[in-house]
């Protein structure tokens, strides 16, 4: 191999999907998860790990297995690859992280659907070495990750007055103990994740020229 | 080979499935011990939490083996039953069977303000199974505390019965009317007429949840109307 590792070509594949081509604020992919998981930080975060681990790994396998796989049923080959990393997955974290495994229950099987995977598998491993896919797909996990992270932050510090399950905001100032302070219920349902999303797109798009259609 | 021959496609596609199906598998069996236990612990923490008691996945065996003093297997009569598990009893198999047949599991606790009965209990939502643990006092009517769980209740509606607020209600509730009928209790909308004693405020949203869960009480606490009636007594 001439290329070295960290060519430039290889680090803007890490970093392009972080900013300029973002799977959720400039594909607006992988919605449906974003606003589900993301009343807290935590259960963000593992969803945002899980994603990457699955999202690495079948970047790597399929782009090993893309001069064997037959034409006709490459997109099965790919669900079948994808749906057995996620029961590794979903089995991994049944067994170590109980407690997170059943608030995430049906959404760590709905990686399967993210439409984010499948679709680097069929633009990117398809097409190129394991070392780029494994590249591409971790930049994408985490451009994915940072978002449902920052969504994630903004939902349980708003909607709960807490960070990681950690109380913030100080008791004293919630008009229950005499203050003036209340917790934004609607932060804690889906349709604020989505308004929080735009608000990111918003600010994203306002700061990158380069996003902005005529 | 011909990539896109029929032959190389079907052998690609079993040998693969053959490769999955192993690798799955094994990782299932590899995990299942680990799994296992950590069920068994929630199980111990939703019955300590059904007397009031909050524990952490780490403290749960230990204060289990502390507060929870006591516990058999009963049958339809109320009568103990020698060499079961109470622990172990899978009440999806026993409330399959009819009535007189059903082993009846009982966990006895003891806590500052006495002896605790908590009795689990299992039904059905408006998606999938609920199911909860309910404890009472030694008068064998006035509820203690209560604790529910469910499958697959909607979020923000049936899956309310698993809230703090929801499990709340049910302290200090009658099972037994005045003249010694086992009513349970009732999930009522706002408005209704319902004695106060043996009613608590539904799920808006959630009707047929509380409704099933309004059944389980009635049809579990019945299974161990016997029981309850000796220790009333």
């Amino acid at each position: 191999m001439s290329e070295p590792l960290f060519s430039k070509k290889n680090l803007k594949l890490l970093s392009d999907p972080l900013n300029d081509s973002n799977p959720i604020t400039v594909q607006v992919l992988g919605i449906c998860s974003a606003l589900a998981v993301t009343a807290q930080l935590k259960p963000s975060l593992v969803m945002a790990v899980s994603v990457m681990a699955v999202m690495g790994f079948a970047n790597v396998i399929i782009s090993l297995l893309r001069n064997t796989v037959p034409n006709r049923i490459r997109i099965i080959v790919q669900l079948v690859v994808i749906a057995s990393l996620v029961i590794l997955v979903d089995q991994v974290l049944k067994a170590y992280v109980y407690d997170v495994s059943k608030q995430l229950s049906v959404f760590v099987g709905l990686i399967i659907t993210n439409c984010i995977i499948m679709g680097r598998l069929e633009a990117f491993a398809l097409g190129n070495r394991p070392w780029p896919s494994f590249l591409d797909g971790i930049g994408n996990a985490a451009g994915y990750g940072v978002i449902l992270i920052i969504v994630g932050f903004a939902r349980e510090l708003f909607g709960s007055g807490s960070v990681f399950g950690l109380q913030i905001i100080p008791d004293s100032w919630y008009i229950a103990n005499g203050g003036f302070y209340e917790n934004n219920g609607m932060m804690i349902l889906p349709p604020m994740a989505l308004i929080t999303v735009g608000i990111i797109i918003w600010v994203q798009r306002s700061k990158n020229r380069k996003l902005i259609e005529d | 080979m011909d990539r896109n021959s029929n032959t190389y496609t079907f052998i690609y596609a079993a040998v693969m499935v053959i490769l999955v199906a192993a690798i799955l598998a094994s990782a299932a069996m590899a995990l299942r011990p680990r799994q296992d236990k950590n069920v068994e612990i929630e199980k111990m923490q939703n019955i300590l939490a059904s007397v009031n008691i909050e524990s952490t996945f780490e403290t749960a065996g230990d204060i289990y083996a502390d507060k929870i003093r006591n516990q058999y297997v009963i049958d339809s009569k109320g009568e103990i039953v020698e060499g079961e598990d109470a622990f172990e009893i899978d009440l999806k198999r026993e409330k399959a069977k009819s009535p007189e047949d059903r082993l009846l599991p009982v966990f006895e606790c003891e806590t500052e303000s006495g002896l605790k009965y908590i009795f689990p209990m299992r039904g059905a939502g408006l998606w999938g199974p609920i199911w909860g643990f309910v404890s009472l006092n030694d008068d064998m009517s006035t509820i203690y505390g209560a604790n529910f769980d469910h499958q697959s209740e909607t979020p923000g509606l049936g899956a309310e019965i698993s809230t703090q607020w929801f499990q709340d209600e049910f302290k200090g509730k009658q099972i037994f009317d005045q003249s010694g009928n086992l009513i349970s209790v009732t999930v009522t909308k706002a408005g209704q007429d319902a004695p106060k004693d043996h009613s608590v405020d539904g799920i808006s949203g959630g009707t047929i949840t509380s409704k099933g869960l309004e059944q389980m009480m009635l049809e579990d606490f019945n299974s161990y109307k016997e029981f309850l009636m000796k220790k009333k007594s």
